[in-house]
C-alpha cells in the first residue's frame, strides 16, 4: 500500500509544524522521517494516524483520500513513544483488543494473539500485565499489537527512544526484520539519525515542517543536499574556504563544488573520514585529543590558525598519531558542500 | 553481615522513635474513644455486658434510621461520583487553564463547605420562604426531605469528587485512548474497555469517601430536617444528650459501632481495588 501526502499544512496557534509537505511512500517500503524537535516529524504522521487533521492538504493511503477519514477507521497499525499498552489488561487482551472491539470470536482472538506474540518474541508472555514487563517488552507488545488487524501501514512515533541503548539497537534491528517479513508500508520517526541510517529503505530530513531531502541512507550521508542535512546527518567540519567559479580553494587544495555557493568567503563542509592526517614537523596543527573507537579513532586536530578539525583515521593508526603529534591536514578529492560563513574552523557534532 | 543487620535494627528503632508522636496522637484521638465506644456499646443496664444494645440498633426505629442513613449515603455517593467524575473530565480536557485552576480552586472551598452555615444558605434559596421558591413559586416542603437533604449534601459532595478525581483523571494517559482510536475502538468503547475499568477503582475510593462524608455528617441534617427525615447521626444525638428518652446513651454507641461497621464494610470492599489502581495510575 502506498502512503502520499500531499501539501500537508499544519499550525498550532502561531507555530507552524507542516508547511507543504508532500511525499510518497512506496508499497513495503520502510521510511524514516528524521530531523530535530519541533520539525513537524510526529504531526506528519498523526496525520497519517488521523490524530491530527491538516489545516490544508491531503493524505492519500493506497490511493484514497483518508484526510477526513477517523483514527478508529484508518487502516494503519501505531506504536507510540511512551509505552501505551492499556494497563488494566494482560498482554494477550492488549494484542487482540482491536479483534475485540471488532467483536471476534475469542479462539480467533487467542490464537491471533498468540501468534504475534511468538512472532516478536513474547510467546508464553500473554498473561502477564504490562507492569511486569521491561521496556523492550512492552514496545514489542505494542508492535504486536498495532499488526494486530493486518494494516495496511505501520507507524511508528519514536518507538525506541526510552529505551536502553542496547535494547534499542536490538529492537531496531527486530522491527526491521518483522517489516521485511511482512512487506508492510512502515513510517519510522526519529530524532535519532543512526537509528534513521541503520533501519530505513530511505530517510526524509525535515526542517521547519518543510522536506529537506528523502533519498536512501547512504545518500543522505555522501551527498545531502542542503547544509541543514550536511550538519543534521552525521558529524561536519566547517572549514574556511574561498570560491572561485566553480571551485573552491581549502587548504591550498583546490576542490570542485557540490551545488552553488552562497557567496566567495564560505565553510566548506567536510566529513571526518573525508581528512586526511599526516605526521609533519611543518604540518598546519597538531593532535589535540584521541578518541579510540574500534574500527576507527577520531582524531581532533587544533589548527595553527585557529579552529579545530575532526578526522578519521584507521583503528591501527591511534597509537601512531598520539596527541600533541605535528601534523598537516589535508582533504579527499571530491565535490564539497558549502555553507554560509562562520568565524573559524569548526566540527559540528550530531544532534541525536 | 551482622553489623548490618543491627544497623537495620536500630534504624527501625529511630523510625519508631520518629513515628511516636503521631502514635500517641492516634491513640488519644482515635484509640481511646474507640474503646470507650465499644465497652459502652457492649455494656448492658444494671451492669454487665452483652448484645441488648445491638439488638435495639437492629429494631425500630433505629433500623429505619441506619437505612435511611444508608441510602442517602448512597444516592449522594453515586450522584456525586457521577455529576464530580464527569464535571472533573470536562474541566480537566478544557483547554482553558484558568478554567481548571478556577474549578479546581472552587472545589477545594465548596468541598469543605458543610454544617449549619450550609444548611442556612440552602434553607434561604430554597426553604418554604427562601428566595427561589418564591421566585418559582414552588410552594411548601421543597427542601425538608431525603431528596431535599440529598441535593445540600450534592453540594459538597461534588467538589469534592472534583478533587480525589482529577489526579486519577489526569493519569489516564491519551496515548491510551489514541491506541484504543488506532486499534479501531469507538469512544464508547475506550471508556468500557480501559478507561472506566482503569478508573474504576479511584471512582469507587471517591464514592467511598462520599460515602463517609454522607454517612456521618449531621449538622447540615439537624438544621434543615430535624426528625422529618430518620437519620443514624440524628437518632444518635437523640439518644445521648437525652431528647426523647433518657438513659439511651449505650444505644447511641451501639449506633456508633454500626456506623463503624458499615464503614469498614465498604472500605473492605474499596481498599483492594485502590490497591490494583494505583499500580496502573503509576
Amino acid at each position: 500500500m502506498t502512503v502520499e501526502l500531499r501539501e500537508l499544512h499544519r499550525s498550532f496557534g502561531g507555530t507552524v509544524a507542516l508547511d507543504g509537505l508532500s511525499l510518497t511512500i512506496e508499497q513495503g517500503e520502510l521510511i524514516a522521517f528524521l530531523g530535530p524537535s519541533g520539525c513537524g516529524k510526529t504531526t506528519a504522521l498523526r496525520c497519517v494516524a488521523g490524530f491530527e487533521r491538516p489545516d490544508t492538504g491531503a493524505v492519500f493511503i493506497d490511493g484514497a483520500d483518508v484526510t477526513r477519514v477517523p483514527a478508529n477507521r484508518r487502516d494503519a497499525g501505531m506504536v507510540f513513544q511512551s509505552y501505551s499498552l492499556f494497563p488494566n489488561l494482560n498482554v494477550r487482551d492488549n494484542v487482540a483488543f482491536g479483534l475485540r472491539v471488532r467483536r471476534r470470536p475469542a479462539s480467533e482472538r487467542h490464537d491471533r494473539a498468540a501468534e504475534l506474540l511468538e512472532l516478536v518474541g513474547l510467546g508464553g508472555f500473554g498473561e502477564r500485565y504490562p507492569h511486569q514487563l521491561s521496556g523492550g517488552q512492552q514496545q514489542r507488545v505494542a508492535l504486536a499489537r498495532a499488526l494486530a488487524l493486518q494494516p495496511k501501514v505501520l507507524l511508528l512515533d519514536e518507538p525506541l527512544s526510552a529505551l536502553d541503548a542496547k535494547v534499542r539497537v536490538n529492537l531496531r534491528e527486530e522491527i526491521r526484520r518483522l517489516q521485511l517479513e511482512l512487506g508492510i508500508t512502515t513510517i519510522f520517526v526519529t530524532h535519532d539519525q543512526e537509528e534513521a541510517l541503520s533501519v530505513a529503505d530511505r530517510v526524509a530530513v525535515l526542517k521547519s515542517g518543510r522536506l529537506e531531502q528523502v533519498a536512501p541512507p547512504a545518500e543522505v550521508y555522501d551527498r545531502p543536499a542542503t547544509p541543514f542535512v550536511a550538519e543534521f546527518v552525521g558529524t561536519m567540519n566547517h572549514l574556511p574556504g574561498r570560491v572561485s567559479g566553480e571551485t573552491v580553494e581549502v587548504f591550498g587544495q583546490t576542490l570542485p563544488l557540490d551545488g552553488a555557493a552562497p557567496g566567495v568567503e564560505v565553510d566548506v563542509l567536510v566529513r571526518p573520514e573525508a581528512v586526511r592526517v599526516t605526521p609533519s614537523a611543518d604540518g598546519r596543527g597538531f593532535i589535540l585529543a584521541s578518541s579510540f573507537r574500534g574500527s576507527i579513532a577520531r582524531l581532533r586536530v587544533q589548527l595553527d590558525g585557529g579552529g579545530e578539525v575532526l578526522a578519521d583515521v584507521p583503528g591501527h593508526e591511534a597509537v601512531r598519531l598520539a596527541p600533541g603529534l605535528k601534523v598537516d591536514v589535508t582533504l579527499v578529492e571530491r565535490p564539497v558542500l558549502t555553507a554560509p560563513r562562520t568565524a573559524v574552523a569548526a566540527p559540528v557534532e550530531p544532534v541525536a | 553481615m551482622a553489623g548490618l543487620t543491627g544497623s537495620r535494627r536500630r534504624g527501625g528503632g529511630a523510625g519508631w522513635l520518629a513515628a511516636a508522636p503521631l502514635l500517641v496522637v492516634t491513640l488519644i484521638a482515635f484509640g481511646i474513644p474507640a474503646v470507650v465506644l465499644v465497652v459502652g456499646a457492649f455494656s448492658v443496664k444494671g451492669g454487665g455486658f452483652g448484645f441488648e444494645n445491638l439488638s435495639a440498633t437492629m429494631r425500630e426505629p433505629y433500623i429505619g434510621a441506619l437505612w435511611s442513613s444508608v441510602k442517602l449515603s448512597a444516592v449522594v455517593a453515586i450522584g456525586g461520583a457521577v455529576l464530580g467524575a464527569f464535571l472533573a473530565q470536562a474541566v480537566l480536557t478544557s483547554r482553558s487553564g484558568l478554567l481548571r485552576e478556577a474549578v479546581l480552586t472552587a472545589s477545594g472551598v465548596l468541598a469543605n463547605f458543610g454544617g449549619v452555615p450550609l444548611a442556612f444558605i440552602w434553607i434561604a434559596t430554597l426553604g418554604n420562604s427562601g428566595v427561589v421558591t418564591a421566585a418559582l413559586g414552588l410552594g411548601s416542603g421543597v427542601l425538608y426531605n431525603f431528596w431535599g437533604l440529598a441535593l445540600v449534601y450534592l453540594y459538597f459532595s461534588v467538589p469534592l469528587m472534583v478533587l480525589v478525581i482529577a489526579p486519577a483523571l489526569d493519569g489516564l494517559k491519551p496515548q491510551w485512548r489514541e491506541a484504543a482510536l488506532n486499534n479501531g475502538a469507538s469512544t464508547w468503547q475506550f471508556w468500557r474497555h480501559v478507561g472506566i475499568p482503569v478508573l474504576g477503582p479511584a471512582l469507587l475510593g471517591g464514592g467511598v469517601l462520599l460515602f463517609g462524608g454522607a454517612f456521618a455528617a449531621y449538622a447540615t441534617a439537624a438544621a434543615m430536617v430535624g426528625a422529618s427525615v430518620p437519620l443514624v447521626t440524628l437518632q444518635i444525638a437523640d439518644a445521648l444528650t437525652g431528647n426523647v428518652l433518657i438513659g439511651y446513651e449505650n444505644i447511641a454507641l451501639a449506633l456508633s459501632l454500626d456506623m463503624i461497621v458499615i464503614a469498614l464494610l465498604v472500605m473492605a470492599v474499596y481498599l483492594p481495588l485502590q490497591k490494583r489502581s494505583s499500580r496502573w495510575l503509576a
